[in-house]
């Protein structure tokens, strides 16, 4: 499946292997929570890099210790409508200090892209054909947010507190 | 009131420009209904039972007269020439055209105006206290905390798809004007021991099919805190929250299921991790933002005007409208007015273009340019000076926005119900239309007293009938309406819920049967007590005996 990553259409170097299939001789993998509690030492012997997906039910306090192991986390969207990866992908990034990748997958729209970027997702998997673009026409037209998230964008409140600080000087 | 700056003008504007595009997507049929629907759901448009409605935001309930006008023009241009107050101080426009809505929204944008997150599973429009800034038995101005709240939850990123709709509510006086007790949070500003001001935290009221009070979870928030605090509740909230059943899916229902303790523990819990993130509010932010409702340039005026006591022993009309419609003010010399938007026999809360424009031409000379929008349907004017009342009062009667009837039998909230809405059971507006009319003389109003009759066309509850003194709840029987009454429900600070009479009656019997309990109320009551005073002292046993007598007769 074509990925966005950093706003590119990228070769996915990724696989994921379903609980039931063998795990691949090489390459780095994604495994559920429960193959990875279940398989942690085959997997962290097989000396290449790991993933874990999670379900929207879970969430990354239960994998906190383990983190540092880990060069993806993929969350699921079940339905577009299901908001709980939003606030999961935060509390990676802000806190738990995850830097590796957090991916997006199943049912994302793209009118979302905008939510996801902003809540630390920095990747999601695509359908055949279509482009960046039609996914970055739909993120750019937000340009300042009120709040602040976990893209480290600037924010209207700062931005505000910026423009006091030089009115001050 | 508050002005957007360039970054607020920004977030609208982009707003609109995103909103376009979806629209054009969809009118070019690259996106199909059912791809639109979650897009227009978060900017306020649902597809109802004739057409397409537009609701639009009024933040708080504040609105300039150069805003008002501005609805005006939309409701002519746009619209078949009026429009709609909602119970959560939002407008409605029923018949708008798909592709002239992103062109409404351009023209609301100009008056620093939108319709984002008017619907769908997110953060709504925040209101407050309609009396904010001017009640005299305020702490503080709720509408400054209310500005900050919309400016945090508008466009947040992580809880645009929360698990159900979630409404904040704010008010700055002990006596609640604003029903926080029945939104999913209800905040109500205090003064603790050290002369600190924050805010008691409630979550999980609600009205709907599972009416709840909201419990408390933190006695005192300093309010430096209130964005961290509320962004934690709400990641608790999208993280816990039902997501299995619809009807189970309001915060009030984790908070039931799970208890206001534990809840408690994991927003706290939360909130030790957040509180000192960016979201930490800088004291000179929030005095910019205070600057903007600090209160108007007043003139030095005795308490009492002089002309005011007098045209009121002249004129018993003028006397009786100031008994009802007219405020304590906490600037001597001012009051606070309200403006009827429920004359006899009109639907609850429609106003038309023509009045929209003569409102804000009143505004502008009565009350220095603002209004307010309550949640009972009525407008207010927040700053009329004592010696105008008499003038002002005449203008308004012209345009039949002086019936003399606020927290009175007449003063009755509906929802739009069948007439309108695709959801509901039964028609609310010809029942509020005949109760008005039965009611109307105004006398047996005032003798009736504080009555506040609340009418929802389905289970959703949009017409608050949980919190009416007397509530109506429209039901389909077999394709024909009938309405179950409750009794005894109170929005404010000594909030109830109103219980379930008996079996419902007919459209036919309905208006009658309200009457009765009236009666019984009439026949009962001692000095000084109002209907949900007797009401309190009684029960419902003999407004039950009363409604019910002739049906046991003739089932006997």
């Amino acid at each position: 499946m074509p990925l966005l990553k950093g706003d590119q259409i990228v070769d996915d170097p990724w696989r994921f292997v379903d609980d039931a299939d063998d795990l691949p001789a090489e390459g780095p993998v994604v495994v559920s929570l429960k193959r990875w509690r279940d398989d942690r030492d085959v997997l962290m012997a097989r000396g290449t890099q790991i993933g874990v997906r999670l379900t929207s039910e879970q969430t990354p306090g239960q994998v906190e210790g383990d983190l540092r192991h880990f060069g993806l986390v993929a969350l699921e969207f079940p339905a577009f409508t299901d908001g709980r990866s939003y606030s999961n992908a935060r509390r990676l990034r802000e806190r738990y200090n995850y830097q590796g990748e957090v991916r997006a997958v199943g049912d994302v729209l793209r009118d979302q892209y905008f939510h996801l970027k902003r809540c630390g997702f920095d990747a999601l998997e695509v359908k055949e054909g279509e482009t960046a673009e039609d996914w970055l026409a739909a993120t750019s037209v937000i340009t300042t947010p009120y709040q602040p998230a976990s893209d480290g964008a600037d924010s209207v409140l700062s931005l505000r507190q910026r423009r006091m600080a030089a009115h001050v000087e | 009131m508050y002005r957007y700056d360039e970054f607020d003008h920004a977030v609208v504007r982009d707003r609109v420009a995103q909103y376009r595009d979806q629209v054009a997507r969809r009118l070019s049929g690259e996106i199909t209904e059912e791809q639109f629907r979650p897009l227009r759901l978060m900017n306020g448009l649902y597809l109802q039972l004739h057409a397409y409605m537009l609701r639009v935001a009024i933040p708080y309930g504040t609105l300039s007269s150069k805003q008002l006008r501005k609805l005006g023009h939309i409701a002519r241009t746009y619209d078949r020439g009026y429009g709609h107050w909602t119970t959560r101080q939002n407008i409605q426009f029923n018949w708008p055209k798909l592709d002239e809505t992103p062109d409404i929204l351009a023209e609301l944008a100009e008056v620093e105006m939108h319709a984002i997150q008017t619907s769908g599973n997110t953060i709504r429009n925040v209101t407050a206290d309609a009396f904010g800034g001017v009640a005299a038995d305020e702490i503080e101005d709720p509408r400054i905390w209310a500005e900050i709240i919309r400016q945090w939850s508008t466009l947040h990123p992580e809880f645009a798809f929360l698990p159900r709709k979630f409404k904040i509510a704010v008010t700055g006086a002990p006596h609640d004007r604003a029903a926080v007790r029945f939104h999913d949070i209800g905040l109500i500003m205090q003064r603790n021991w050290d002369g600190e001001v924050g805010f008691e935290v409630l979550v999980g009221g609600g009205l709907g099919r599972t009416p709840m009070i909201a419990k408390t979870v933190r006695k005192f928030l300093p309010k430096q805190h209130l964005l961290s605090y509320l962004e934690a509740i709400l990641r608790i909230y999208n993280l816990v929250g039902r997501r299995d059943n619809k009807y189970k899916a309001r915060i009030k229902i984790m908070v039931h299921e799970l208890g206001i303790d534990e809840v408690g523990e994991m927003v706290e819990e939360e909130w030790e991790r957040i509180r000192d993130s960016a979201l930490h509010l800088p004291a000179d932010e929030i005095q910019r933002i205070e600057a903007y409702f600090a209160p108007p340039a007043y003139e030095a005026l005795p308490s009492d005007d002089a002309g005011f006591v007098a045209k009121k022993f002249e004129d018993p009309a003028f006397a009786r409208w100031a008994r009802a419609n007219v405020a304590h003010h906490k600037q001597p010399g001012y009051a606070i007015v309200s403006l009827s938007v429920k004359p006899e026999g009109q639907p609850p809360g429609d106003v038309t273009a023509e009045q929209m424009d003569a409102v804000a031409e009143l505004a502008k000379t009565y009350s220095l340019d603002e209004l307010r929008v309550t949640h009972e349907q009525n407008l207010v004017f927040p700053y009329v000076k004592q010696s105008d009342l008499y003038a002002l009062w005449r203008e308004l009667d012209a345009l039949e926005l002086a019936t003399a009837n606020v927290g009175l039998a007449g003063d009755i909230i509906a929802c739009p119900g069948l007439d309108y809405c695709g959801l509901a059971s039964a028609r609310s507006i010809p029942i509020a239309q005949r109760i008005s009319k039965r009611f109307a003389d105004l006398d047996r109003q005032h003798d009736i007293g504080e009555l506040r009759i609340k009418i929802s066309g389905c289970i959703n509850a949009c017409g608050h009938h949980h919190i009416g003194h007397i509530g109506l709840l429209g039901v389909d029987r077999k394709g024909e309406e009938y309405y179950q009454i409750t009794m005894g429900g109170a929005p404010g600070e000594d909030a109830a819920i109103g219980k379930i009479v008996g079996p419902a009656f007919s459209s036919a019997e309905v208006v009658d049967a309200v009457e009765e309990v009236v009666q019984v109320y009439i026949e009962q009551r001692r000095d000084g007590e109002r209907f949900l005073d007797t009401y309190r002292r009684l029960g419902e046993a003999p407004f039950k005996a009363r409604l019910y007598e002739e049906k046991f007769h003739a089932a006997a």
